[in-house]
């Protein structure tokens, strides 16, 4: 565990730096998938950068009308740099709908914007990882195999790294899959890289020790997952079928 | 595209749905299996790590001896200019709230500052809440401690609801945080 860097009197915080070096890294592989596609790379650095933009105003508005009373106490806290005084849900839902917003107006392909994203999504997924394994969150469940770690006063599944491993087989699997036919069709690669992590998702959970429970002692993440991996095969069954459909009419 | 079997791509997305259908059914955590309550780490989610510290008034301040109101630890140095940045906060936080009975343990890192500097600090700034002494750095050891500020908002019940490592923190977020800690949301 390395939360921070200390750098003289700087003091780093390792898991937003992983984050960071992610999205580079992650944005320059989507640009090469988005030359592959014939698609502008300008357009995909504005989409994710007015994404970013919006969901972290967004984030911050909506903790401000949640918390009226404490930010009508200390309005400047609404420039604060404390990332504790953000909404993450309101912020993805409102980068979503900016992207979906820029994409409308450009006239881009939303399917093969997506797929050109889709290396983005699998290198942030790995830098989630190691941000985890950074700050000792996401921690497995004890156990007494010699592969565990000691974490949080205990020996524990190392989930940390499992997500990392898992993260990094699926994109080399989507790298994979980009080089095949089935990547001809916009849009495949992204809903298989959904059906994956969804998957991966399944299986990591049973491992972690902080899970959210529902009724009879459900791991929500893992039913949230069930239903996203179903929805993302009933698509690809469909989208093979209508494939099959037009090939026989051609 | 590839021609791809209909019928055996649905047989496949059946088995694998089954299968996690059967791996979530078996992966359901025994009663308490996921609660950390019982152990007492620096880590949101488990019991706060119990210590006693006095201050420069020699009072002496025992963590398990607050249980039943909402604590803020908070790990600070006068050297460190987030720290004193946010301690003004803090202040105004801790006078509009101490009635509900939230209390501010601000453990100055005495090993690693000057006991000088550290109480003239506290004078100028009029903090009225407890300034507690890691002279031997003992407690910020046990609450792992790597950067200056950090802080741990702790429930009634003396499970850490929340840390925050560096700073200033805003007023507005030790505020929510706090009345968080008092209203019981998690």
């Amino acid at each position: 565990m390395f939360p921070t860097i200390q750098i003289g009197p700087l003091s780093l915080q390792v898991p937003g730096l992983v984050l960071l070096i992610g999205l580079w890294f992650g944005l320059s592989l989507s640009e090469r998938r988005a030359r592959q596609l014939g698609e502008n790379p300008g357009h995909l650095y504005n989409l994710v950068f007015i994404a970013l933009i919006a969901g972290l105003v967004g984030a911050r508005l909506s903790y401000a009308v949640t918390y009226p009373g404490a930010f009508s106490a200390s309005p400047l806290s609404l420039i604060s740099i404390n990332s504790g005084l953000l909404d993450p849900i309101a912020g993805a839902s409102i980068a979503a709908g900016a992207a979906a917003i820029y994409i409308y107006r450009k006239q881009l392909p939303l399917w093969a914007t997506l797929d050109a994203l889709t290396p983005l999504f699998a290198v942030m997924a790995i830098a989630i990882g190691v941000s985890h394994l950074a700050s000792g969150n996401a921690f497995g469940k004890p156990t007494d195999l010699p592969l565990g770690i000691q974490l949080w006063g205990e020996i524990r599944h190392p989930t940390q790294i499992y997500e990392i491993i898992l993260a990094s087989l699926i994109l080399i699997a989507i790298l994979l899959v980009d080089k095949t036919s089935w990547s001809h069709v916009p849009g495949n690669t992204f809903i298989t890289y959904i059906a994956l992590s969804a998957f991966s998702r399944i299986f990591l959970e049973a491992f972690r020790g902080d899970s959210i429970l529902i009724g009879s002692g459900l791991r929500t993440a893992q039913l949230i997952a069930w239903v996203l991996l179903s929805i993302c095969l009933f698509v690809l069954a469909m989208r093979i079928h209508n494939s099959q459909i037009e090939a026989e009419a051609s | 595209m590839k021609k791809i079997n209909l019928p055996s791509f649905i047989g496949l997305s059946i088995f694998i749905l089954f299968l996690g259908a059967t791996w979530i059914w078996i992966s359901i955590p025994p009663a308490g299996g996921t609660t950390q309550g019982e152990i007492r780490v620096p880590q949101e989610g488990f019991s706060a790590p119990d210590f006693t510290l006095e201050t420069f008034g020699s009072d002496t301040y025992t963590l398990s001896d607050l249980r039943g109101r909402p604590v803020l630890v908070n790990f600070w140095a006068s050297w460190c200019p987030p720290c004193r940045s946010e301690m003004p906060a803090m202040q105004r936080v801790y006078e509009d709230l101490q009635e509900e009975g939230f209390i501010v343990l601000a453990v100055n890192s005495t090993h690693q500052d000057n006991l000088g500097d550290a109480i003239t600090f506290a004078q100028i700034r009029q903090l009225s809440f407890p300034i507690l002494l890691d002279l031997d750095g003992a407690v910020g050891a046990l609450y792992d401690v790597r950067s200056l500020p950090t802080s741990y908002f702790i429930n009634p019940e003396g499970i850490i609801q929340d840390v925050v490592v560096g700073g200033p923190m805003s007023e507005a977020l030790l505020r929510i945080r706090v009345e968080q800690l008092i209203e019981g949301d998690p």
